[in-house]
């Protein structure tokens, strides 16, 4: 191995020790007491709040094209009857928190890595250290749990209107009422159905919230960081979503199967 | 190194030391940018350093605070070791330390009220509005910019900037006051401005001050005593006069 590529391995193995020095530091502060509820509330409304039209109507279309694609094959089996539960498993279970976390990675890490990045270069968080107030517990304690706890209900919104999105399709080419395809698609779902899948979307909203503050948090002291810690909290979060992803599926298939 | 000591700065050393500095030390990879600095900063003094660009004079008061390690020697502040001391001690020093930073470092999410406002919640832990609203009132009168209280740091100017950015360091009532580059990027008008209310802070607030600066206008109008930094040292230390009329070429050269 080359010094290069034997460097490269070296700090990547570093930036993973620094995580986990983050990490502590953020536990740490959140036992620590003198919690910033209104910060919180705060970052509740701009990450949740705001991130409501862009989910809610993301999903709206994702789950009518899934019935448009879906309708075709399935008639081609005889198995029209079967699109609601389709949709409602492959929304609920995978569609909804997947989609719903990397569009919160896009817009929300990305966010919180530029402010936070931008707040560093302009040595507003020095600015906090050196008075004696603790910008650990403001910045980083607010957000991560403001992510945390807007994730599972942005996609709880998103699985709704997913599926509106999808009676919509199937009413477009037949009729079905409101209530019998809801009745279909909850039917068709157990709770072993819907508790990964809410569980994963709390570890999607922390992995977002937790990237989104270690790029912003460690950015260099420069303009081009800004962009540079924005951009590495899309793909690190975004990364990091489909591997949980695939951890919980296999935790959670072993477990009840 | 040249000591050019006069009468009037002798005059202060009578006073309790706030700061002692000895054979400090700093590198950052294999640049030295520290080598060996001593100093001491008696109560209520005003202390220049001058030096060029990236001649390691904001390492130092960055030093004072606790942003950076040093590699070796010793830096008591209020007789306090700030290399032993642990997170909590730390955070109490860092309160009666005031540092106001070359672009204000103003919160910029919040108005500049929520600026005065957060150190005095967070810090200080007041919850009666009253009292709060009188602190920041006042604070913002002795820098002038009571006007702008409900503004965003957004639609301040470079000057109120710092201005906002000084009373938020004030509202604490430090005892000693770190400026770095208090007048970069100012118009001279302004930069005047900046440098005599630094004095009219120390006469009010009778705060202890380093400031780290490169404007020798700023120095003229604020320093009790002027140290000249340059590579990682102390060349010559005295009034401004005394450095200013300096036969040295290295100090010289600041004048010219």
């Amino acid at each position: 191995m080359n010094d290069e590529a034997l460097s490269g391995w070296r700090s990547r193995l570093a930036e993973k020790g620094e995580q986990v020095a983050f990490l502590k530091d953020f536990l740490k502060n959140l036992f620590r007491g003198g919690f910033e509820w209104s910060e919180f509330i705060r970052q509740c409304y701009e990450i949740g709040y705001k991130s409501f039209t862009l989910v809610g109507t993301t999903a709206f279309i994702m789950g009518l094209v899934m019935a448009m694609q879906l309708r075709p094959t399935l008639i081609s089996f005889g198995a029209e009857s079967m699109l609601p539960k389709s949709l409602a498993v492959s929304i609920i279970k995978e569609i909804g928190p997947v989609i719903t976390a990397i569009i919160c990675a896009g817009k929300i890490a990305s966010g919180i890595g530029a402010e936070l990045g931008s707040m560093k270069v302009t040595e507003q968080i020095d600015a906090m250290e050196v008075s004696g107030a603790n910008p650990m517990q403001f910045l980083v304690v607010t957000r991560i749990l403001a992510t945390t706890a807007m994730v599972p209900l942005l996609t709880l919104l998103g699985d709704v209107l997913g599926l509106l999105g999808g009676f919509l399709a199937i009413n477009i080419n037949g009729s079905v009422s409101l209530l019998l395809y809801f009745n279909k698609c909850i039917a068709s779902l157990g709770f072993s159905d819907l508790l990964p899948a809410f569980i994963k979307t709390i570890f999607f909203g922390f992995v977002i919230g937790f990237i989104g503050c270690y790029k912003g948090y460690n950015s260099n002291k420069g303009t081009e960081s800004v962009g540079i810690a924005a951009n590495s909290a899309v793909v690190v979060a975004s990364l990091w979503i489909f591997v949980i992803d695939a951890i919980v599926v296999q935790v959670s298939n072993t477990l009840i199967y | 190194m040249w000591d050019l000591t006069t009468k009037e700065t002798a005059s202060v050393q009578e006073h309790e030391n706030v700061l002692h500095i000895k054979g400090l030390k700093k590198s950052f990879g294999k640049k030295e940018v520290l080598r060996d600095i001593d100093l001491d900063v008696k109560r209520g003094e005003n202390v220049v350093v001058l030096g060029k660009s990236g001649s390691g004079k904001s390492v130092i008061i960055q030093c004072i605070v606790g942003m950076i390690s040093p590699d070796a020697g010793v830096l008591q502040v209020f007789g306090e070791e700030v290399s032993s001391l642990n997170e909590k001690e730390l955070k109490k020093l860092r309160t009666r330390i005031g540092f106001l930073f070359q672009s204000g470092a103003l919160y910029d999410s919040m108005t500049v009220r929520e600026n005065m406002e957060f150190p005095l919640m967070r810090i200080l832990k007041l919850r009666n509005q009253a009292e709060i609203d009188k602190r920041v009132e006042e604070v913002l009168k002795s820098v002038g910019l009571f006007e702008s209280i409900d503004k965003m740091p957004s639609d301040l100017s470079g000057g109120m900037r710092k201005r906002a950015g000084l009373a938020r360091t004030l509202v604490l009532n430090p005892e000693l006051m770190l400026y770095d580059e208090p007048t970069t990027g100012l118009d001279p008008i302004t930069s005047r401005e900046i440098s005599n209310l630094v004095l009219q802070i120390q006469k009010k607030y009778k705060t202890t001050a380093i400031i780290i600066t490169h404007d020798m206008e700023c120095a003229a109008i604020t320093a009790d005593r002027v140290l000249v930094l340059s590579d990682g040292e102390f060349i010559a230390e005295g009034s401004f006069e005394a450095i200013k009329n300096s036969k040295d070429k290295h100090v010289s050269s600041f004048f010219k």
